[in-house]
């Protein structure tokens, strides 16, 4: 297909702040090329809006390469559009046909309220990390990078949780909206390594608590929030959470 | 700082009871297969009616029906309360809630297919632990002992109990395809080496336990067994 040249038909929620209901308005996105991501097929559609004089849409993004987490789009039932491993920056129009229409959602969570659009708020996640998720250190000198060997797995297993990049695609995908896998995520990345082990058990608890404060559903252990994580985090990070809330609440 | 008693009232407190007591109810579908499977000894009955009556006045089998009460209640009114929170996590519903794709059907439908087996319970307890329990059973076999197995040939002689009882074991198939291996996950239980022999363990027996179930009124139904 070369450039330029697919027309497609946009439903886009719109939602003027927190208070006010919302509803889809249709958009016609015309004189898209399939090399374009996802984002930039908006900021085409902005654009067209702009010189009409309208309200352009309103949608997150930052660093437009897959590491910010801020792209909060759910693409005809899918966070992040239809294919894995992705961000929305990552999604590219080749993923679509030409004539295609694509429903676009924000992630639906009364943890995560919209605040414009396709733009929420996931400062619950923040509350999250601000109850446990850091390790106490004094301040001073750094100190030498080697001098608490660590075994290759677990450095591994804790780098791979430590990927979650906070995006929500977990509670956007999960029919209870839990946001369990990235709280395990950053539970296990700190919980896997010696520095962290000191302070895990209060973490736990009190990530938990904050977790269960802001709203979030339940785990019904579907595996949709893997699926559709970005980063690929595994529920093994779930089951290790259970682990140790279950071994900090009974010790 | 440890929080012992706010620990069943937590998310993950929560779910930990739905798999204990899940992991409990399918220890009790064990025992009630087993001895429900006597009757496949096609004796008139004889045999099973034993297992029946042990089952009926051993002392420590009576008291585990309490507790098997209290697990299934349990299991129940948390699932509800699970469920009702579940809803409120999310006010307002997708438009395009999307496919089976990142997740099975029937692991969604957990609550479903459970308040299927909740209605098939109640008549299922109407039929046949009612009658044993507190109306009485009418005739007795050749051992003396009161024949269970009589009743059972009677109730499954309507074809529509017959479809009742083999719908809602599909339902506990499903129930359980889920349910199984995600107990073990809710307690904690995940290991690369065994998780895979723990979900292979629970599709068998997701589909052996309710197909002998199944089997009992379709063999009486159809005079496979006398």
């Amino acid at each position: 297909m070369s450039h330029g040249n697919m027309n497609l038909t946009l439903k886009v929620w719109k939602q003027k702040n927190k208070n006010e209901r919302g509803r889809f308005e249709t958009y016609q996105a015309k004189g898209i090329s399939p090399d374009m991501s996802f984002l930039e097929m908006f900021d085409v559609v902005n654009e067209g809006l702009i010189n009409e004089g309208k309200e352009p849409i309103a949608f997150d993004h930052d660093c437009r390469e897959g590491i910010c987490g801020m792209c909060s789009m759910y693409i005809n039932g899918r966070p992040h559009g239809p294919k894995e491993g992705i961000t929305t920056c990552q999604l590219h129009m080749r993923s679509f046909k030409d004539g295609d229409t694509i429903v676009v959602e924000p992630w639906r969570s009364a943890a995560f309220p919209v605040i414009k659009d396709l733009v929420v708020d996931r400062s619950s996640f923040d509350r999250i990390m601000a109850a446990g998720g850091f390790v106490s250190v004094n301040t001073g000198n750094a100190k030498d990078a080697n001098n608490i060997l660590i075994p290759k797995d677990d450095a591994d297993t804790a780098f791979n949780a430590a990927a979650c990049i906070g995006c929500g695609a977990c509670v956007a995908a999960c029919k209870n909206a839990s946001a369990m896998l990235f709280v395990s995520a950053k539970v296990s990345q700190l919980a896997l390594l010696p520095q962290g082990k000191i302070e895990a058990k209060n973490r736990v608890l009190n990530m938990v608590k904050q977790m269960d404060e802001e709203g979030f559903g339940n785990c019904t252990n579907t595996g949709a929030c893997e699926a559709e994580c970005p980063k690929e985090i595994s529920l093994e990070n779930i089951a290790r959470m259970n682990r140790e809330y279950l071994g900090a609440s009974l010790t | 700082m440890s929080n012992t008693s706010g620990f069943l009232f937590s998310s993950l407190g929560k779910k930990v009871v739905m798999g204990a007591t899940g992991l409990f109810l399918v220890t009790f579908l064990l025992v009630h297969c087993f001895i429900n499977a006597l009757i496949f000894f096609n004796d008139g009955g004889l045999t099973f009616n034993i297992g029946a009556h042990f089952m009926g006045t051993n002392w420590l089998i009576r008291t585990m029906e309490l507790v098997l009460f209290f697990g299934l209640v349990l299991h129940i009114v948390q699932a509800a309360v699970l469920t009702r929170e579940n809803q409120k996590a999310r006010p307002v519903a997708y438009a395009n809630p999307g496919g089976n794709v990142s997740s099975s059907w029937y692991s969604r439908s957990m609550g479903l297919l459970g308040t299927l087996l909740l209605m098939f319970l109640i008549i299922h307890l109407a039929h046949f632990w009612v009658k044993s329990r507190f109306t009485g059973i009418p005739t007795e076999d050749a051992n003396g002992h009161e024949d269970l197995y009589a009743i059972m040939q009677e109730t499954f002689k309507q074809l529509w109990v017959v479809v009742v009882y083999v719908l809602a074991m599909v339902s506990l198939a499903y129930h359980l395809l889920h349910g199984f291996q995600s107990a073990f996950q809710t307690l904690g239980l995940n290991h690369k080496k065994y998780t895979p022999l723990i979900k292979k363990t629970g599709v068998c027996f997701s589909i052996v336990i309710p197909l002998i179930f199944a089997l009992m009124p379709l063999a009486m139904h159809f005079g496979w067994i006398k």
